[in-house]
């Protein structure tokens, strides 16, 4: 069931939806948080696509606010969605103009659940400080999208700089598959001392500095980041041992080979996955991010860094002159078309984020 | 497989994203063409492969009578899996699974099958890295399992000391037909594979479930205070099935209600739902708990009042016309095959003195449900006392396995208006995701699990012979005095029996 609210206020539309439950029977099973999307205009559905599929591993209501112009004037419409529309929750679309085009506690503080954790997602730009602004303050967990921002590596520098327990990333998100297979490698293995990492992708992105900086504070060896055009997302990651290389190769989006020193080669069913399993992944843990913490902050100020492009041309040694050099990049190259259907980012040039952005290429 | 997480510099007891990852591994099937197999083992390997959890190389021998060779065993399970995977079928990811799919064709007694099978799985660790790493899925008839396993031993494909890699065995209820009939099969078993080698499923009891019941039991303040003799004035375990026996009259007779469900599955909740907090979840802390609580269990005197024994009849059932018992293909007419038990046993400890625990299973019963209900004695009530009818008042906590897993708590409140009459109410908690029979993430769990080598939740043989030494008497009992099971109606909860069961005790059942 859609209702659509034109010129409202919280409070009625706090009064709709328990009218409706008492009109329509429209009960909903417990609740176990509050998500709270802050999106752009015309870049909302799908995010609230996502949150409606995370919600049947995690039943929650979902509020999302939508900003639109500042300078129309003030007033917010909104639409509730209950029922078979809105998967395993019920969502509320707030459209708010004007002073309402920034969202704040005290326009959604009717709506949260009471005593239930609130957690806050930009599925695109985020705010100077996530964990300063408004709704940031009052939510357990912040979740950012580094990969979909306008500028990428400024926001993870940003974030690199603001984080706070409770902060995580998508960009971070994307990489679980691959953490979790490298770890399990290196079970196989047994103790091998790492000598160099080298991560390939279509081009330095978020996910894979990321991964890069993890493999390479956990590893203690120096990570090299190689930038290649004709490639998809993040596609090899190689660690050089002292035994030989082990490489975990996925050139397609589902399968991935596993090579190692004396060993057959082994494939790995490793499927890209979609924004819809990265978010559900995401609100499988209330808690802070120990990990990412740290990989974000000492982890990204620390690491032992290269990145270059395929035919070598450009090389850089740290990781601050990886981060502008990218940005450089990002905006010099042209635009590439977005291959993700229903891709919520804008239009963008980069082969920074390029394919990888849309879904977990990374 | 070699235990080195604590010196892989990848692993951090913080990160909890890194799931574990089981050993490259093969998986060999009996029982290809079996139901279970079809409906739910081989979608759900496919599903896991869908969500990256299947080990790397992962590859799937098939063992079987059909005359095929792989690429029509390919055929067969592509066709099962696009009929019943829950997750989207993807062209890449099929025909990487396809690569790892064998087919051995034989029949269980075949040495030359097994010598066939044993050279499957030696080319699959020289080529596609599976490195010795074997599980066998028994998917096949009890009877079967002694020739299967001696076989396995014979071609030196179960667990030896100079073997490289593991060797697991998977066997699913019934676990033998009485105390001595599970002994024999164990040591069937156990004389190839090692105890802890040995993986016993039930695929009633999820362990999603299993973790259901703990944490609410002992992640909450508020109810474990209430959980003992104190305050619970019984507890009710029930399986129902709205459905028959429909083809599986070769299984059930001879077999029954008690033996079906009430040996393993009522009695595993049974234990959940009563023992002490174990020390941590693991396998040996657990099984602790369980087996010291079914230990305790003690018997009533007379075993033929507190129990009850019935047959559905045919008749109209929620508006079709079913079939009886007796008229069901290959059921003899003078069977007295339980398709309804009902028992009461008590537990002899200081938490449970003097609660009993009610267990009914059956099919043909009014709706499919499975829950346990934990319900309170009634608070003596001086301020409502011209209520209604005197049935208020009497608080419970229901757990519901399935369908809709969840939790239901009923309690009084007044009725609104002037008198203070009161009502019971009930406040209904459902978990978002079910994972329970028919979900098909039970099993994907559940083969994970095993290809993890992770067994906590499934139960050891020392407890399958506990739930056996209290089923036994029961079912001694009734086949020394020749009960005939009491006919019901199809839809209805049980014969009359079982009413009177309760009624002596001065309760009654709860409606699901």
């Amino acid at each position: 069931m859609i209702v659509d609210m034109e010129n409202t206020t919280a409070a009625r539309i706090e009064k709709k939806l328990n009218q409706l439950r008492d009109e329509n029977g429209v009960v909903t099973l417990g609740r176990v948080l509050t998500l709270v999307i802050l999106a752009r205009a015309g870049h909302s559905e799908m995010a609230v696509e996502a949150a409606n599929y995370a919600s049947h591993e995690h039943p929650c209501r979902i509020i999302v606010h939508v900003a639109h112009s500042a300078t129309d004037e003030t007033r917010l419409d909104a639409q509730l969605r209950m029922g078979g529309d809105a998967g395993a929750s019920e969502v509320i679309l707030l459209h708010g103009y004007g002073d309402l085009a920034e969202p704040t506690e005290t326009l959604v503080s009717a709506l949260l659940l009471p005593d239930a954790p609130i957690v806050a997602w930009w599925p695109h730009d985020f705010p100077e400080n996530p964990s300063g602004s408004s709704i940031g303050r009052i939510a357990h967990r912040r979740i950012t999208d580094s990969a979909r921002a306008d500028d990428p590596f400024a926001s993870l520098a940003q974030l690199s700089r603001q984080y706070t327990p409770g902060d995580t990333d998508l960009a971070w998100t994307r990489v679980t598959n691959w953490r979790v297979q490298l770890a399990a490698v290196l079970d196989q293995v047994g103790p091998v001392a790492v000598r160099e990492i080298v991560l390939e992708g279509a081009a330095v992105a978020p996910s894979m500095l990321l991964l890069g900086v993890w493999l390479s504070s956990k590893l203690d060896a120096p990570a090299t980041i190689v930038g290649d055009e004709s490639r998809r997302a993040l596609d090899r990651v190689a660690l050089v041992t002292d035994d030989g290389v082990v490489e975990l190769d996925r050139p397609g989006r589902t399968v991935a080979v596993l090579t190692q020193p004396g060993q057959p080669e082994q494939q790995i069913a490793m499927p890209v996955r979609d924004l819809n399993a990265c978010l559900a992944e995401e609100l499988r843990r209330l808690d802070a991010d120990e990990v990412y913490g740290e990989v974000i902050t000492n982890g990204l100020a620390s690491a032992r860094i290269t990145t270059r492009s395929a035919d070598g041309t450009e090389v850089t040694t740290s990781l601050d002159e990886a981060l502008s050099a990218a940005g450089d990049r990002a905006q010099d190259s042209p635009a590439v078309p977005d291959e993700e259907p229903g891709a919520m980012r804008r239009a963008q040039p980069g082969c920074v984020v390029g394919s990888g952005a849309g879904e977990d290429g990374a | 497989m070699p235990d080195t997480s604590h010196q892989n510099p990848l692993r951090d007891p913080n990160d909890r994203r890194l799931t574990r990852v089981a050993a490259p591994s093969a998986l060999v099937l009996f029982g290809v063409t079996g139901d279970l197999a079809k409906k739910k083992l081989l979608p759900a390997m496919y599903d896991l492969a869908n969500r990256s959890l299947l080990p790397p190389a992962f590859s799937l021998v098939g063992f079987g009578r059909r005359d095929w060779d792989d690429a029509q065993f390919a055929e067969y399970v592509k066709e099962n899996v696009t009929q019943h995977a829950r997750t989207p079928y993807n062209e890449d990811l099929w025909n990487q699974f396809a690569s790892g799919l064998r087919f051995v064709h034989g029949e269980f007694d075949d040495d030359d099958a097994y010598d066939r099978l044993a050279q499957t799985l030696d080319e699959l660790d020289r080529d596609r890295g599976t490195r010795g790493n074997h599980a066998f899925y028994l998917s096949i008839p009890p009877k079967a399992f002694e020739v299967v396993c001696q076989q396995l031993a014979d071609h030196d494909l179960a667990d030896s000391e100079d073997c490289t890699g593991w060797r697991r065995v998977v066997i699913e209820k019934p676990f033998g037909h009485d105390l001595e009939s599970a002994r024999e099969l164990n040591a069937i078993v156990e004389r190839v594979f090692r105890a802890d080698s040995v993986f016993r499923i039930d695929h009633y009891l999820g362990k999603e479930t299993v973790q259901n019941i703990l944490a609410l039991r002992f992640a909450n303040q508020m109810f474990e205070p209430l959980w003992n003799a104190r305050y619970v004035d019984h507890v009710q375990i029930t399986m129902a099935e709205e459905i028959g026996i429909g083809s599986r009259a070769g299984y059930y007779d001879g077999v029954g209600a008690a033996r079906d469900v009430i040996q393993n599955h009522l009695l595993q909740l049974l234990a959940l739902t009563a023992m002490e907090e174990p020390a941590s979840f693991s396998a040996h802390h657990l099984r602790r708990e369980k087996a010291k609580v079914l230990e305790s269990v003690v018997l009533p005197e007379d075993l033929g009042e507190h129990s009850a024994l019935g047959q559905y009849t045919s008749g109209l059932q929620g508006g079709e016309f079913v079939k009886g018992f007796h008229e069901e293909s290959d059921i003899p007419a003078d069977s007295r095959t339980e398709t309804f038990a009902a028992l009461r046993v008590d537990i002899n400890n200081r938490r449970w003195a003097g609660v009993p625990f009610y267990l009914r299973a059956g099919k043909r019963l009014g709706r499919r449900v499975t829950e346990i209900a934990v319900a309170f004695k009634k608070s003596p009530n001086l301020l409502f006392r011209d209520t209604d009818h005197g049935e208020f008042g009497q608080n419970a906590i229901v757990i519901r396995i399935q369908p809709d897993e969840g939790v239901t708590i009923r309690f009084g409140s007044k009725v609104p208006g002037t008198q203070s009459e009161i009502r019971d109410v009930t406040m209904d908690f459902g978990y978002g995701h079910a994972f329970t029979e028919s979900s098909p993430e039970a099993y994907e769990r559940l083969i994970f699990d095993v290809l993890l080598g992770e067994p906590p939740l499934f139960p050891d043989h020392s407890e399958v012979e506990q739930s056996w030494k209290i089923l036994d008497p029961f079912e001694q009992y009734w086949a020394e005095h020749r009960i005939v099971p009491e006919p019901y109606e199809p839809g209805s909860w049980g014969p009359a029996a079982a009413h009177e069961l309760m009624a002596r005790d001065g309760r009654v059942w709860r409606r699901p």
